[in-house]
């Protein structure tokens, strides 16, 4: 609980910071300390090189052709010069170093000193993403509720940080809850999906004492054929006992901007951890459906129900903590991204 | 002696042209040719001996009225688009350019054969030019026809630094026109660059607002039953692709221009009723193929990225950023629309041809939206049976949800693309196997990615030749990339998706035929494939699944070699694929006569060959003319050794 609060601050203060930084890195250039110089010098043909750039216009020792005439082609077996040859009035003294290719032959620099030239793309620059997939408040029999997962990342096109949190905290009523951010390093291992791992900062406030558990990390999250994007995450906590999460949802489009979300969640764990409320096998499962209406791409307030579920161990434990153990909830939030 | 270029006196022009652009007049934002007026800049006198045709240009912020709303631009001497540097084949053009802004810029000259120091990309050529800044270029000009430049630094070329650039030929002009007019379309959205490609590199679909939804599921259902619609639908979101993808940066965010003025400042070109009339069409748009067409005038195309090519009647074309189109028209004694629509048909451009100034003509009905098919995925496996009877499908335009055939074996899905391995190499020799079935009698066609086969030259393609499918190997390029055309195969008699074929007549790039016959007619004696990838969900693009920044070292060219470079796209959009330096022969079948061109647009799941004389030493950019594509990777460095 302590942490949570000033997590979701810096949740949503650091993207501001990292959007404006991002932005700041595609700026068209850098400005060049050193004064340009004036080119048109530097093409003063000399007297020189001039007799060499007509005597290249004359005999071009063309490199011979593997392929004579047996081509269908009507190729005319002339080894005519190329149109452009014989003006070249400008060209460049040649380096005393030149650079070799790879078919061993000089290459003419276009300037010797390349140092200090700006990238001709911007390929590798970074950017920043954060979205409230679900900052909704929850309706149902039991207290109301508040429910977030907002997560995002920092990067490139192939790594990237990725912070996560989520959680459900009442509003109403004894004011119980659970918490959780995410800390992760991502890298795309194939064209729809990203590998992630990192740390788990987890946290239920309840009736009972509050519990904090760190755990590590390890998943991928991506988009599957049929366009299901799932987020499938292992934990290992800090006394070694694994658990799992793994989310879907599918984004079936009405309309241009009225978007309907079915959404499914199930957290499972192969030990117990019944101070933590979790028992082993299958805990529970979340499955809602949510229409948004996308106003701007990046605001959309939407609608929804969603039912959430405990099973074996964990609706015991759920029972004797006092939590319902099966609620249908109507919800409302906002899916906004920056 | 300095030749300024010609003038049209403004007092003269406001008195005697109409109302329309008046606003963008005002705002000193529009060049001369933008006016309505009786003569753009016409060519310039010849010039005496020693006299040198030189021009100095600024780059500066500038506010652009668009529709009564300002927009922060940047512009070559304060307009969108800038003047126009007209030139005499055979002239030194020397033109001094002052960066007033203060970041790098540059401009680099499209289509123009120069030094490679000339070129004008940052990085590249030159360091760019500094703020404060004038940088000299100096190149002799070796050809003439109609081209135009632009800023080749960051997004400055989506906020207006670009102009057109037209050489007049010192032989008399194959071509008779009484008048000419530059038509140059682009694009301009409220929104700067960085916010366009931040929001593309959050939600790749940002701009589209014409995905298929609910109402088209059921539309379709109910002409093509539930069942082949629900196939349909399941067979692209299984590749999790949308058809729909036509253009990453939509209407919904872009006005289209033409000579920098609005549909409803309506540009407008007079002229004399009997007249022969050049247009000089230059697709400047940074992110937007128009389709050009005059409801009730026929275009005769006369020339493409300005090089003469024998005349072709059309009645619309398609257009990429960076091409060229002149065409010569004789409208009669009536106005008509010069009509640009976007190929993603989110948003058109609009001019007028009058015979005076005011007239306006009906502007035609919009048209829908097309739609990807099978073919743009890579699909089209031609005449081969593929085991679940259904016959294959060529390109179907108009398409409105008829059943798509049912994948083939070789799956889309990524993580199955991860292992791709053995499964993959035994899927695409049955592939292979099955091709050489079918197409018995050809030579040996099958090339895998990244091949080099000796493919000598394939000047008069025969039939079957055209009809070629080419399997693609097993190398899918990694996470750079998220989709492979499993067949490519040519298509340069398809004009694209969103045409009505059946009762206009569309350019296509295997029409094209040079009015000079090339000089270097050796075939070419090496091949270098690239792979036009990209993965659309994380908005970068690549060649061979590689960015720029992964792929740094140079594409090495051998002085006065004759080459062929083979681009296969792998993605499902169009790419125009733009050499500096050197042109590109295109291989449509012309043998001695295939056009050169500047930039070539390469169709999806399409197997495109080029011919290349690598007569310029140097190094040289190769690029997607999409600029946004540019930027996030899909650029390459050619390099051509110096002469021994």
């Amino acid at each position: 609980m302590r942490f949570a609060f000033p997590l979701l601050a810096v949740m949503f203060v650091l993207p501001t910071g990292l959007q404006a930084q991002a932005t700041g890195a595609q700026d068209a250039g850098e400005p060049m300390s050193m004064p340009m110089p004036s080119l048109g010098e530097t093409l003063q043909v000399e007297p020189d090189t001039a007799p060499n750039a007509a005597a290249h216009a004359k005999s071009m020792p063309l490199p011979s052709q593997a392929e004579p005439d047996d081509a269908p082609a009507p190729t005319i077996p002339t080894m005519s010069m190329p149109e452009r040859a014989p003006s070249q009035p400008a060209e460049p003294q040649p380096v005393t170093e030149p650079a070799m290719t790879g078919l061993n032959s000089t290459t003419l620099p276009n300037v010797q000193d390349r140092s200090g030239w700006p990238e001709p793309t911007a390929d590798s620059a970074n950017y920043s993403f954060l979205v409230t997939e679900l900052l909704e408040y929850r309706e149902s029999r039991a207290a109301g509720a508040v429910r977030w997962d907002i997560y995002g990342w920092y990067g490139g096109d192939v790594n990237r940080l990725w912070v996560k949190t989520e959680g459900l905290q009442d509003v109403s009523g004894p004011g119980g809850g659970e918490q959780e951010g995410q800390l992760l390093y991502g890298r795309l291992i194939s064209p729809f999906f990203d590998f992630q791992a990192g740390v788990r900062f987890a946290h239920r406030s309840g009736p009972g004492s509050n519990q904090s558990r760190t755990y590590a990390a390890i998943g991928v999250q991506g988009v599957a054929p049929y366009r299901y994007s799932l987020e499938p995450t292992l934990f290992i906590s800090q006394d070694g006992k694994i658990s799992m999460r793994a989310t879907a949802t599918y984004d079936q489009q009405l309309s241009q901007r009225l978007i309907l979300q079915p959404r499914f969640e199930f957290d499972a764990a192969v030990q117990k951890d019944r101070s933590f409320g979790v028992g082993s096998g299958l805990n529970k499962t979340e499955l809602g459906l949510r229409l948004r209406y996308e106003v701007k791409r990046e605001f959309a307030p939407y609608v929804g129900v969603s039912w959430t579920q405990s099973y074996g161990s964990t609706k015991r434990l759920a029972r004797a903590d006092g939590e319902d153990i099966s609620l249908v909830s109507i919800v409302a939030g906002v899916r906004m991204w920056f | 002696m300095i030749v300024p270029y010609e003038v049209v006196d403004r007092r003269r022009v406001l008195a005697a042209g109409g109302l329309l652009g008046l606003s963008a007049v005002l705002a000193r934002a529009a060049p001369t040719y933008a006016w309505t007026q009786e003569n753009q800049a016409l060519p310039g006198p010849k010039l005496a001996a020693g006299e040198v045709r030189s021009y100095d240009l600024e780059i500066d912020d500038c506010r652009l009225m668009i529709d009564g709303r300002a927009g922060k631009a940047m512009a070559i001497n304060g307009t969108v688009p800038g003047p126009l540097l007209r030139f005499r084949e055979g002239e030194e053009a020397v033109i001094r350019v002052t960066n007033r802004l203060k970041e790098i810029a540059s401009i680099h000259w499209h289509g123009i054969l120069l030094p490679p120091d000339m070129d004008g990309v940052p990085g590249v050529s030159f360091g760019g030019i500094a703020p404060g800044e004038t940088f000299t270029y100096r190149f002799p000009l070796l050809q003439s026809g109609t081209y135009w430049c632009h800023s080749h630094s960051g997004g400055q070329e989506l906020l207006g630094v670009y102009a057109p650039f037209v050489i007049d030929p010192v032989e008399p002009d194959p071509v008779t026109f009484d008048r000419d007019y530059v038509v140059l379309m682009s694009d301009w959205s409220f929104e700067a660059p960085e916010e366009i490609i931040a929001n593309l590199k959050k939600q790749a679909g940002y701009y589209n607002y014409q995905k298929r939804a609910l109402a088209d599921l059921v539309r379709d259902a109910r002409a093509n039953g539930w069942s082949a619609t629900l196939k349909e639908r399941l067979s692209w979101s299984k590749m999790r692709m949308d058809p729909t993808d036509f253009a990453d940066v939509t209407g919904y965010t872009y006005t289209y221009l033409i000579n920098g003025l609005t549909s409803d400042a309506n540009w407008t070109g007079l002229f004399r009723p009997g007249e022969r009339v050049r247009l000089r069409f230059i697709a400047a748009g940074a992110m937007t193929y128009f389709d050009v067409r005059i409801p009730g005038l026929k275009m005769t195309v006369v020339q493409a990225d300005g090089q003469n090519i024998q005349p072709l009647d059309v009645d619309e074309f398609r257009i990429a950023p960076g091409e060229t189109f002149d065409v010569i028209v004789e409208p009669e004694n009536r106005a008509y629309t010069l009509m640009a629509e976007t190929m993603d048909r989110s948003g058109f451009a609009r001019g007028t041809l009058a015979p005076r100034a005011g007239m306006t003509a009906p502007i035609p009905q919009r048209r829908p939206r097309p739609i990807r098919t099978m073919a743009d995925m890579g699909m089209d496996m031609g005449s081969m049976d593929m085991g679940a009877g259904e016959a294959a499908m060529g390109d179907m335009p108009g398409m409105s949800g008829t059943a798509a055939p049912s994948p083939p074996v070789m799956d889309m899905s990524g993580h199955q693309m991860q292992n791709m391995g053995a499964a993959a190499e035994e899927v695409c020799a049955d592939i292979a196997a099955k091709l050489k079935e079918a197409q018995s009698g050809m030579t040996d066609m099958t090339s895998t990615g990244g091949g080099m086969g000796a493919m000598g030259a394939m000047a008069d393609m025969s039939s079957s030749a055209k009809d070629a499918r080419f399997p693609h190997g097993s190398d899918t390029h990694g996470v750079g990339n998220s989709s492979i055309a499993m067949v490519a195969k040519n298509r340069l008699n398809e004009p694209g998706s969103g045409f009505d074929t059946e009762n206009s007549r569309v350019l296509v790039y295997e029409d094209l035929r040079s009015v000079v016959p090339q000089t270097d007619l050796r075939a070419p004696a090496r091949e270098i494939e690239l792979h036009i990838t990209g993965n659309m969900d994380r908005y970068s693009w690549s060649f061979d699944g590689k960015k720029y920044s992964e792929a740094r070292a140079p594409i090495a060219f051998r002085y006065g070699e004759r080459l062929r470079m083979v681009f296969v796209n792998d993605t499902m959009m169009e790419h125009p694929i733009h050499l500096h330096g050197m042109w590109m022969e295109l291989e449509n079948g012309g043998g001695a006569n295939q056009p050169r061109k500047h930039t070539v647009s390469v169709k999806p799941a399409e197997r495109l060959t080029v011919a290349i004389t690598a007569d310029a030493p140097g190094q040289w950019a190769m690029h997607c003319h999409l600029l946004l594509h540019m930027e996030m990777g899909m650029f390459r460095v050619v390099e051509v050794s110096s002469p021994v």
